[in-house]
C-alpha cells in the first residue's frame, strides 16, 4: 500500500508542480492566444493532479485531503521529478519542458489505462485526450521555434541543453515504481522516438547520452522547489483552514 | 424533510433545472454528465463525471444539485464523482446540441474528425451557428475559457465559439 500511495503523490506532484511553473505565464504570454493556451493546459494539469491528490487522500486515509496534500507537505515530502521544478525559462523553454511532460504523460496514461489499479486506470483515461492536444500543440510549438528565426533556434537550443539533463530521472525508476511494476523502459523508448522525430523536424539535434540528474522522486530536490512551494503554499500557510 | 424516495425519473426531472455555469442554457442533463442515480431505502446518491479533468465547475455543479434536492426535500442527497468510463459527447442530447447551437456555439461535429498526432493539420471544418455555413476558419485553438476553441465565419464574419472540451473528443 505504501508503494502505491507515494506513487500516486509522484504523479500528482508531478503534475501539480508543472501547473505551477506554467501558471507564472498567466497575463504574461507572449501572445494573447499562447497565453491562454499555456493556462488551459494548466488548468488540465491541476484537474489530474487533483485526481491524484483526491486518490492519495482516500489510500492514506487518515484525514489528509486533497488541500492538505497540496499545501502543508514540505520540500522533502513532494515527488515530482526535478524537471518539473525548473523556473520557466523563457518562452523556448516553457514550451520543450511541456512537451517532454506531454510525451511522457502520453505514454504513461496508455500504460496506466492498462495497469490493474481501477482509480489510476480510470485517471489516465480521463486525462489522455487532454494530453494528446497538449503533446499535438507543443510539438507544433516546438517545431515553429526550432525552425523559426535565427533568434527562436537559438533559444531552443539553449532550452535544449539546460532541460536535457533533466529528461532521464522520469524513466529512472525509484523503488515505489519498481515495486509496483510500472514498466519505464517500454514506454522511455517511446518517448524517444517521439523526441527524435519532433526534434529532427525542428532541426534540432538530439542530444548524446550524457550524465542525468535525479533526486525528485525521492524528495531530493534543487533549490528552486521551496521558493515555488512558499508561493503555491502561503494563503493556508498563512491562513490555516482558509477557504474560497 | 420527505421520507419517502422519489423515482429516478422525478429526479431527473429536477436535475433539468442545474445547468451547467459556463453554458447556461445546457442542463446537466443535456450535458450528460449525471451518469447515474441510485436509490436504496433512504439513501439517494447521484453520480457525476465531468466533461474534462480540469473543469473548474464540477464542485459548483455538485453544490447546485445538492441544492436543487434540498429545494425539493432531499438535504441528504450524496453526490459521487466518477471518472471512469470517460465523458464523451455522444451522451449529450439531441436537444442539448440543439440549444447550444441556438446560443452561439458550434455543436460537437457530426462525425469523428481524425487529427490526432499528426502535426498542423487544417482545423476541422466546423458549421457557423449563425448561418449554417461551413466556410469557417479556427482563430484560436484555446478561447476565454477553458473548453471553448474561437472561430470565426468567413461568409458572415460572426466570431463563435466551439466547444473543445466537447471537441476533445470528437478530435480524438
Ligand atoms: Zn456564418
Amino acid at each position: 500500500m505504501k508503494a502505491l500511495i507515494d506513487y500516486t503523490l509522484h504523479l500528482a506532484d508531478n503534475t501539480l508542480i508543472l501547473a505551477q511553473r506554467n501558471a507564472e505565464w498567466c497575463g504574461h504570454g507572449p501572445v494573447l492566444e499562447q497565453d491562454i493556451a499555456i493556462t488551459n493546459i494548466t488548468l488540465d494539469l491541476v484537474g489530474q493532479s487533483r485526481s491524484f491528490y483526491q486518490y492519495a487522500a482516500l489510500l492514506l486515509n487518515n484525514g489528509s485531503t486533497e488541500d492538505s496534500l497540496a499545501y502543508l507537505r514540505t520540500e522533502r515530502e513532494y515527488k515530482n521529478c526535478l524537471l518539473m521544478e525548473l523556473p520557466r525559462g523563457d518562452w523556448a523553454q516553457t514550451i520543450l519542458r511541456q512537451f517532454f511532460n506531454s510525451a511522457y504523460q502520453y505514454y504513461l496514461y496508455q500504460y496506466l489505462q492498462q495497469y490493474n489499479d481501477p482509480q489510476l486506470s480510470a485517471i489516465a483515461e480521463k486525462s489522455i485526450k487532454e494530453v494528446s492536444y497538449h503533446l499535438r500543440w507543443s510539438s507544433e510549438w516546438v517545431i515553429r521555434l526550432g525552425d523559426g528565426t535565427e533568434e527562436s533556434h537559438e533559444r531552443m537550443v539553449q532550452a535544449l541543453q539546460t532541460l536535457w539533463p533533466y529528461t532521464g530521472e522520469m524513466f529512472i525508476p525509484a523503488p515505489y515504481e519498481t515495486e509496483l511494476g510500472i514498466d519505464l523502459a517500454a514506454m522511455q523508448v517511446s518517448w524517444q522516438l517521439k523526441i527524435k522525430a519532433v526534434l529532427e523536424e525542428a532541426t534540432l539535434d538530439v542530444p548524446e547520452k550524457i550524465f542525468m540528474q535525479q533526486g525528485g522522486k525521492a524528495g531530493i530536490h534543487s533549490e528552486h522547489l521551496g521558493f515555488l512551494l512558499t508561493d503555491l503554499q502561503y494563503m493556508q500557510r498563512t491562513y490555516p483552514g482558509c477557504e474560497w | 424533510m420527505n421520507e419517502t424516495i422519489p423515482d429516478k425519473a422525478t429526479i431527473l426531472d429536477w436535475l433539468e433545472e442545474v445547468k451547467d455555469p459556463e453554458v447556461p442554457v445546457l442542463s446537466i442533463i443535456d450535458l450528460g454528465i449525471v451518469r447515474d442515480i441510485r436509490l436504496q431505502d433512504t439513501d439517494l446518491e447521484i453520480v457525476i463525471t465531468p466533461t474534462y479533468s480540469g473543469c473548474p465547475a464540477m464542485d459548483m455543479i455538485a453544490t447546485m444539485i445538492k441544492m436543487e434536492m434540498a429545494a425539493h426535500g432531499y438535504p441528504g442527497a450524496r453526490i459521487t464523482t466518477i471518472l471512469s468510463p470517460a465523458w464523451t459527447t455522444d451522451w449529450m442530447t439531441e436537444k442539448g446540441k440543439q440549444q447550444l447551437k441556438e446560443y452561439g456555439i458550434a455543436p460537437p461535429l457530426p462525425k469523428q474528425q481524425g487529427c490526432d498526432q499528426r502535426l498542423f493539420q487544417e482545423a476541422a471544418a466546423v458549421q457557423c451557428p449563425r448561418c449554417g455555413s461551413y466556410h469557417t476558419q479556427r482563430i484560436s485553438e484555446f478561447g476565454s475559457t477553458a473548453c471553448k476553441a474561437l472561430y470565426q465565419c468567413e461568409d458572415c464574419r460572426e466570431p463563435f465559439y466551439f466547444d473543445c472540451a466537447i471537441s476533445k473528443v470528437a478530435f480524438a
